[in-house]
This record gives C-alpha cells, structure tokens and sequence, in this order.
C-alpha cells in the first residue's frame, strides 16, 4: 500500500514533467503546425537560465580567511553576502525560485526570436525538412552551451528549508516511515499551476480564444481580419516560457547538462503522440499516465514478471497506440492521422 | 452484352443521413455512364462504395462478377478499373515519360514486383508503350518535362494517358473538368470522346451538363442518396422529376 | 529519361572503384589518408548509401537506423566470439541479424507515415537502446560493451589453429583486417553496396519507390501494393547499416549500446541531407565529409590555431583565433549543426544538389548564348 501510494506519487511528479514539456511541444504544432525538434533544447535553456542566476549570484570576491592564522588563506565570498550580510545569503539559497523571473522573459526573448528568425520560414515547408532543420538547431544551441558551461552537470540545489523530505506519510494517515522530497511535491505543484495557468489563459482570455480558434481552422480567423500569424509569435513564446519554467524548477531534481535536452526530446514526443498531436488536454492527460505508468513499471514486483519493461514501457505504449488509434487518445479525427 | 459493373442494393448510412438509399445500377461493356445530381446527393459516397473505399451497410458491388467491396485501391486497379480524380493525381517529382511507365509496369508485373537488378532504361516495350500513349494525348514535346509543371488541363490528359495505358476494363472519372477553363473543358470533352469511341466503359460523376450531354449513352440522376431517374440523355432532359431535383437546388 | 545506359554505367562503376581505392594516395594532401579514417570513409559511406535507398527513394525519415548499425556489430563481434575470427561469417551475422531487426520494425513502423513513421522508429530505437543498457546486457555487456576475451569459444578455429598468446585478430583467410588491409576489404565492399544502389536507382523497384515518395495515393490507384515496396527498402537499407556495423567491429572489435542511441541515427540523417538526399553520390560525400571534419576539426586546438595564423600580427592573431576556436576542437559539433542548418535553409538538395543546380543554370546560359550566336551569324 505505502509502496504504491509513494509510486503514484513518483509518476504524477514525473508526469508533470513529461506534461509540462509535452503541452509547449504541442502548442507549437497545433498552433503553427511545426515539428519542432529543438523543444528539448529549449528545455535545457530553461534549465541553465537557474546555473546562469547561480553563477551571477554567487559572483564572489577573494577575501582574507580570518579563521585561518596560521598562514595567510583566502576563501570566496559572495559579493551579495559582503554587501547585504544574511539577507544575501538569503537570496542565494533561494535561487531557484528566483531565476523564474529571469527565465520569463529570457525564454520568452528566445521564443520570439526562434520563430521570427527560423520557424516562420518553414510553415510552408514539408515536415521533414522542419524536423531537420530544428534537430540542428538543437545541435547548435546545445552545442553553445557546452562551449559557455563545459559538459559537466552542474548541481543547482533547493533551498535548504526543503532540501530535505516531507513525512507525507503521517499526515494521511500511512505512517511515518512514508515520505517523499520536498522539492519533488513542489514540483509537481509547480506543474499544475502552470497547466492550469495556460488552460485558463486558452479559455478564458479573447487572446486564448483566437488561439484556439486558430488551432482549430487557421484560414478562418485570418479571413475575419485577425492577425493569427502575430499571435502564434507570441504562442511560440508562451511555450518557450512553460517548457523554460518546467527546466528552472527540474533543475535541483537533476543536474542540468548539455545533452538533457535531447534525453527529454524523445520521451516528450511520445508523450504528444500518445496524448493526440496538437491536443493540450491529450498532453497532459499522457505526460500524467506516462509518468505513472513508467513509476509503475519500476517497480521490483512487475520487473520480476517482465524484466526490462522500465526501459521501454512508454516506448511501448506510444507504438501501441500509434498502431491501433492514431490520432492519440485525445486528439482531433482527421489530424495528422495518415 | 456484358455487365461491367453491377451494383445491386447498396445502403450506406452516416449517423441519421441516408447517403445511399437502395441503389441499383448496371454498367454494360463499351457503356458510358454518367451519374449525376445535386451537391449532396451521394455521388462521391457511390464512388466510393464502388471503388472500396467504404464498404457499404448493404448491397453489392461487383465488377465483372467479383465484388469489389473491401478491397485495396490496388486490387481494384489490378482487376481492371482506373480511375481519374477530381484533381489530378499525378507524381508530380517525375518526368512525364516515367509517370506514363509507371502504370504500365504495374500492368505488366502485379502489384509487387522485386526487379532491384533489371534496368528500367532496357523497358523497351513499356517505354515505347508509354510514348506511344504520350503522343496520342498530345504530350510527347514535353515527355522530358516534370509533371509537376504543366498545366492543369494537360495534367488532367497525363493523368488519363496513365488510367488509358493500362488498358482498363473500367473508367471511373470523378468530376474530370472541375475546376478548369471552359477552353480546358473543351478539350477534355473532345479527349473523353474520343476515348469513348475505342469502345471504353466508362462511368463519370459530372456536375457540368454540358459534359455529361455530350458524353452519356446513360445517364442516372441521384437526389438524396436515390436513384430518382435513369435513361438516355433525350430522356432525362424531358423527366419533371430531375428538373425539380435541379430547380429545388437553385431556389436554394 | 534519368538513368544511364549500361556503357555509362559501367564506367562510372570504374571510375568510381578507382577513386575509392586510391583513397590512400589523393588523400595525402587533405592530412586524411590513415587506415583509421580511411576505414570510417568507406563504413559510414556504406551506410548513408543504405540510409538514402529509404530516406531518398521514399521519402520516409527514419531515425531509428542506428539500431541496425548497432546490431551488425553485436552480431559481428559474436561471431568472432562464437565461431572464428574470419571477417566473412561476421559480416554475413551482421547483414542477417540486421536484416531481421529491420523486417520487425519496418512491419510495424510502415503501419504509418510522414512523422508519426520517424517518430516510431525513434520509440524503437530509444527502447533497443534502452533494452541493450539494461536487460539485454548478458548479449550486449552493457555500457562495457561487447569485446573479445581470450577464452572465448570460437569453434571454428579452434579446429584448425592453435590459440596463441593474446587476443587474436579479425582476418580475412589470414589476412589481418586492421590498417590498410582492413580498410580495401571496407572498400570493395563499399563499390560493391554503391553498385547495387546504383542498379536499384534505376531499377523499375526503385522507379516504384520514388514513385510513392511522390504519390503515395496515386500509387494504390494504379496497382502498387505500396507496403512490400517500402518494406523491402526498409529492409535493404537496414541491412546496409548492419553490414557498416559488421565492418566497424571487423575494424575494431568491439561493440556498443552508444552505437545505437538516436542521436547515432541523426548523424546518417545529417550526412545523408549534407551530401544530397536522394542523389548517388551526395551520402557519400556527406559521410566523408562529417568523418573527415570530425576527425580534423575536432584535432584543432588553440596552439595549432595560433600557428596556423602566426602570419597575422599579434593582435588580429589573438582575434582570429578567439572567433574560430569555439567552432573547431570539442566545438565541431558547433560547426557542424551550423553547417547543416544552412543546408536545410538554403539548400535542401545539398551539395551535390546544388552543384547540380549551378551546372545546370550554366548549360542554360551557354545553350542560350550558343543559340543567340547561331542566330547572329
């Protein structure tokens, strides 16, 4: 019980993931109607927007070691600690929420200019060439990274206050042994918000409505006079900022490195396949059971009885579905289908 | 006489729309039949039943005594129909010489064939087969050229060089000069006559009177998924029941 | 009509064969004429010629072909675990093996088209790779990979030879398959894959491919059942991926699970679009190019880049060197994926696309202006 309770758990929060990077891939194919392989990239660069907010926050200066007096020793010192004392090292500890608000508009910056610069040329061109084109793109903005922050993984932790794990367990009632990190809850918290947030900018603003009116018959809203090319920019960008929000937060979970983004690519297209290309609800509703399911097939019981399945349960379930209901389980008859 | 295409009894139902309604008709060897009929009133629904794309909810379809219905469009065209689409479907990317070879080839070797090692420039017979088609059509100073950029009346002529090449025992054309030039339009017809006078069956859904007069031996007029009126074109043009079929549509 | 008559053919077969096999020396000049990438030339030139039978003729992405490459060598060096280290049962292994794995996912791949084809083979590719890391591990050895040991079985020659000392080597009849040997039986098998591509190009199959690349709808209504079509071009590029693989173990015998990550299969993808899709000779040129760079530019380091430009005087030397190290080195990648962008953007038929394209416009300009003197005199 305890065990698949704490399984559930690990799937929805891994499932946020999934969904939150499946939902931006998915909003620019059915919004421009782009295979766009560069997502995971972008991923990545939401990611190291946090490394880049560690790094300028903890730009320190060399200063005498008092405690050592034996010799003369120096140690780094933050210039935010030298100028605001505990209020500096308050900020440093609480860097990840805080490079949210540098990620915003870098990665919106980014969007725009992605889609300005390289996208918009390709609407009209077939598939494959857009799929190529974006896996360069990948390439090349993966590869920058790596020249600017070196290929190692570099450790971005959560502030301490949730650094360690919550007793979950205890307060329903499972027991104390039951808990599970903080951050990870967080994460999945983050999630939601930001799922519900875009939902409800879809539905409720007019800006979301032409949108979805767009996604839906592109030549129509453009023969009413409105100017759907415009804001599929800024769709674009939109995207960009959920997929960049969803790698600032993953980053104490797992150590940005250059190539994650290519490692998330594949498994967030399976999950807008499974999901329905160009559905957000299917997205989200697969990157969630995605995530389960593959928490699931972690587990040592069902290991014992197919062994290997961990590795290949989403694979699976993609080619499962792409054989038998090909337009996803929640996408639109007719698109995309052949 | 031989019937060609016998369709006996077809019903399809799409939710709470009859599309066909107990629809029963025969095409006779050397026959043109066109079906015609207001938007809506099933035509492109019959084609494809006829063509086993939807398998119908009851009634038969058979050609030359074997049904049709759930077939694959290359058992279909391997049992002898060819067929023209409402916009020509050619393979744009090819020359026109190889788009005419194509078809013959498929007559020639089936539906699949693993030749990797034989040379398609030593097809003599099919190449010459080709051009000699090419040239009946008009289209031998361009054979060179990539489909692609012709014209569409003279797409619409590749594309019936490519039905024709293979010597059908079966000519579905869906709408064949929708969307030309009334010059485009002209030539077609003329180019459907002289089909028409090899003794090929035929079966055309036309919205163009003018076409359908000038070709039909039989004309079959469908309203709301039925068969309202059948006969010759002097018979239907005199039917009350197809004028009103037509003037309903244009108080529309 | 585009193909060539059986004359032409035959010596552009010649003329091709010696280009191939005097690699070593026209090499010299460009720094590129070692075994080691000589050999690499000739493998991943197999493999993007096999790639483009797919990719070209039908027009169907795939990224997933790194698997077949990854099977060929796991089934090559078995081979030389199991039976013996000739080169010739590895190579057969790795073609077979391949060919399966192929006929497997091309089955269930081809079920769809255009992406949902690509992204299928790339579900199967991530979970080849994923089986080969983790349970699969006692065929594959896991991240260790696969490697000779020397107790291995090997039946076949244990019947005839006396094991010596050491790890033995992949032979061909005794010849030893490391260095120039290696790299002329890469070769032959290189003229020997790049004929057959050739008379599948302009064979009637290969007519029928490129066919349903332009119109798959057409297709079925003249009389193509299209599916074995595709599967077989699925599967004949598969095996030519796996006998690419069977030789990189014949190089160098050992094989592994990285081999076979998508990323792996992006690379034929970058040298198949690099060369020209589609054309005979474009993979070719791509997979050189790619392993040529790869092996040149990634050798370039900051003291090379300050000698290469110590004309220059201090300063611009400084400069130069700032602007051109980040491309070149570990950055190679950069150059690379920059490179291969601007083939997509600017010219999607790739290089020998466009010098096609630019011998073109310059026939059309003398015809024109041989015709405009002809009608002056």
């Amino acid at each position: 019980m305890d065990s698949i309770f704490l399984q559930i758990l690990n799937g929805l929060d891994k499932g946020g993931a999934y969904a939150l990077i499946a939902l931006g891939l998915t909003l620019v194919f059915g919004t421009l109607g782009v295979v766009n392989f560069a997502h995971g990239a972008i991923f990545m660069l939401g990611s190291f927007c946090a490394v880049t907010t560690q790094n300028l926050l903890t730009y320190s200066k060399k200063v005498k070691d008092e405690s050592i007096t034996y010799f003369e020793a120096f140690k780094e010192v933050p210039y935010l600690e030298i100028w605001w004392g505990d209020t500096g090292s308050f900020i440093i500890d609480y860097k990840v929420p805080f490079s949210i608000l540098l990620a915003i508009p870098v990665m919106l910056l980014i969007g725009l200019a992605m889609e300005r610069g390289l996208i918009r040329h390709f609407y009209n061109r077939p598939h494959a060439d857009q799929i190529l084109v974006t896996f360069g793109l990948a390439i090349v903005i993966q590869e920058i990274v790596k020249s600017i922050y070196g290929a190692n993984p570099i450790p971005v932790p959560a502030p301490a206050i949730v650094a360690g794990s919550a007793s979950i367990g205890s307060w329903i009632g499972l027991g104390e042994s039951v808990v599970y990190p903080w951050w990870r809850l967080i994460y999945l918290a983050n999630a939601l918000v930001v799922i519900s947030a875009v939902f409800s900018f879809l539905k409720f603003t007019t800006y979301g409505m032409v949108v979805r009116a767009g996604m839906q018959d592109r030549e129509t809203v453009g023969l009413l006079g409105i100017d759907i090319q415009r804001r599929f920019t800024v769709v674009f960008g939109m995207a960009s900022v959920v997929v960049g929000i969803a790698g600032v937060m993953y980053t104490p979970i797992l150590s940005p490195d250059y190539h994650m983004g290519m490692d998330f690519l594949v498994l967030s297209f399976v999950v807008v396949v499974v999901g329905g290309m160009g559905s957000l609800e299917g997205a989200v509703v697969a990157g969630f059971m995605l995530g389960v399911l593959q928490s699931f097939a972690a587990m040592n019981e069902i290991k014992s009885i197919f062994p290997g399945i961990d590795q290949i349960i989403v694979y699976l379930v993609a080619v499962i579905i792409l054989l038998t209901r090909p337009r996803g389980l929640m996408g639109r008859k007719g698109v995309m289908e052949d | 006489m031989t019937t060609v295409l016998n369709v006996s009894g077809v019903n399809k139902r799409f939710g709470g729309l009859q599309a066909l309604d107990n629809v029963n008709l025969k095409v006779e060897e050397g026959q043109t039949l066109a079906i015609i009929g207001p938007n809506g009133a099933g035509k492109s629904t019959l084609l494809n039943v006829c063509i086993g794309r939807l398998a119908p909810d009851s009634g038969s379809v058979e050609f030359h005594g074997e049904t049709l219905i759930g077939k694959q469009p290359y058992e279909i065209n391997q049992a002898g129909v060819a067929r023209v689409f409402q916009t020509p479907e050619i393979f744009p990317e090819l020359n026109l010489l190889e788009n005419v070879m194509i078809p013959a080839l498929s007559k020639r070797n089936g539906a699949f064939h693993f030749n990797i090692i034989s040379r398609m420039r030593e097809e003599k017979q099919i190449e010459a087969d080709a051009i000699s088609f090419l040239e009946e059509f008009g289209l031998q100073d361009q054979s060179d050229n990539e489909a692609g950029t012709l014209s569409r009346g003279d797409k619409r002529r590749l594309e019936l060089a490519m039905c024709l090449v293979q010597k059908p025992k079966l000519l579905l054309l869906d709408e064949p000069t929708a969307g030309m030039s009334r010059h485009d339009t002209n030539t077609t017809i003329e180019l459907l006559k002289k089909i028409k006078e090899s003794g090929m069956t035929k079966v055309i859904i036309e919205h163009d009177m003018q076409v359908v007069f000038s070709l039909a031996d039989k004309i079959v007029v469908l309203a709301q998924g039925a068969i309202i009126a059948g006969g010759t074109p002097d018979e239907i043009r005199n039917d009350p029941k197809v004028q009103e079929a037509y003037l309903g549509e244009e108080q529309v | 009509m585009d193909t060539i008559s059986r004359k032409g053919e035959l010596r552009m077969m010649a003329l091709f064969a010696v280009i191939v096999l005097l690699m070593p020396i026209w090499l010299i000049p460009f720094g590129a004429a070692y075994p080691d990438l000589l050999q690499k030339f000739a493998i991943f030139g197999i493999f993007a010629v096999g790639f483009n039978i797919l990719f070209g003729l039908t027009g169907y992405l795939s990224f997933g072909h790194a698997v077949f490459l990854g099977v060929g060598s796991y089934a090559a060096v078995w081979s030389f675990k199991l039976f013996t280290m000739n080169v010739i049962p590895a190579v057969i292994f790795g073609v077979l093996f391949s060919g399966i794995f192929a006929a497997v996912i091309g089955f269930v791949s081809l079920r769809r088209s255009g992406i949902y084809f690509s992204i299928l083979t790339l579900a199967f590719a991530q979970m080849s790779y994923n089986l080969a890391y983790s349970v699969l591990t006692p065929i594959t050895n896991g991240e260790t990979g696969l490697q000779l040991r020397l107790h291995d079985l090997r039946m076949i020659d244990g019947l005839f030879i006396e094991a010596g000392e050491g790890l033995p080597l992949t032979n061909l009849f005794g010849i030893k398959m490391s260095g120039y040997p290696g790299f002329y039986f890469c070769a032959v098998l290189l003229i020997l894959a790049f004929y057959l591509a050739l008379r599948i190009k302009n064979s009637p199959f290969g007519m029928a491919l490129k066919a349903i690349k332009s119109n798959q709808l057409r297709m079925g209504y003249t009389g193509f059942n299209t599916r074995p079509y595709l599967m077989s071009a699925f599967m004949i590029s598969g095996m030519y991926a796996g006998l690419a693989g069977a030789l990189l173990a014949v190089t160098d015998p050992l094989a592994g699970a990285e081999r076979m990550q998508w990323t792996a299969s992006g690379e034929v993808v970058l040298m198949t679009i690099l060369g020209g899709v589609g054309t005979l000779f474009g993979p070719l040129l791509g997979a050189g190019l790619i392993k040529y760079f790869e092996n040149i530019f990634s050798s370039y380091n900051d003291a090379l880049l300050q000698e290469t430009f110590s004309f220059l005087p201090d300063m611009l030397n400084n400069l130069m060197v700032g602007i051109i190290s980040p491309f070149v080195g570990d950055g190679w990648h950069l150059t690379l994926g920059g490179l291969f962008m601007v083939i997509i953007i600017f010219l999607p038929g790739g290089i020998v696309g466009g010098i096609t394209m630019v011998w073109r416009r310059y026939m059309k300009k003398r015809g024109a202006s041989a015709e405009m003197e002809g009608e002056t005199s």
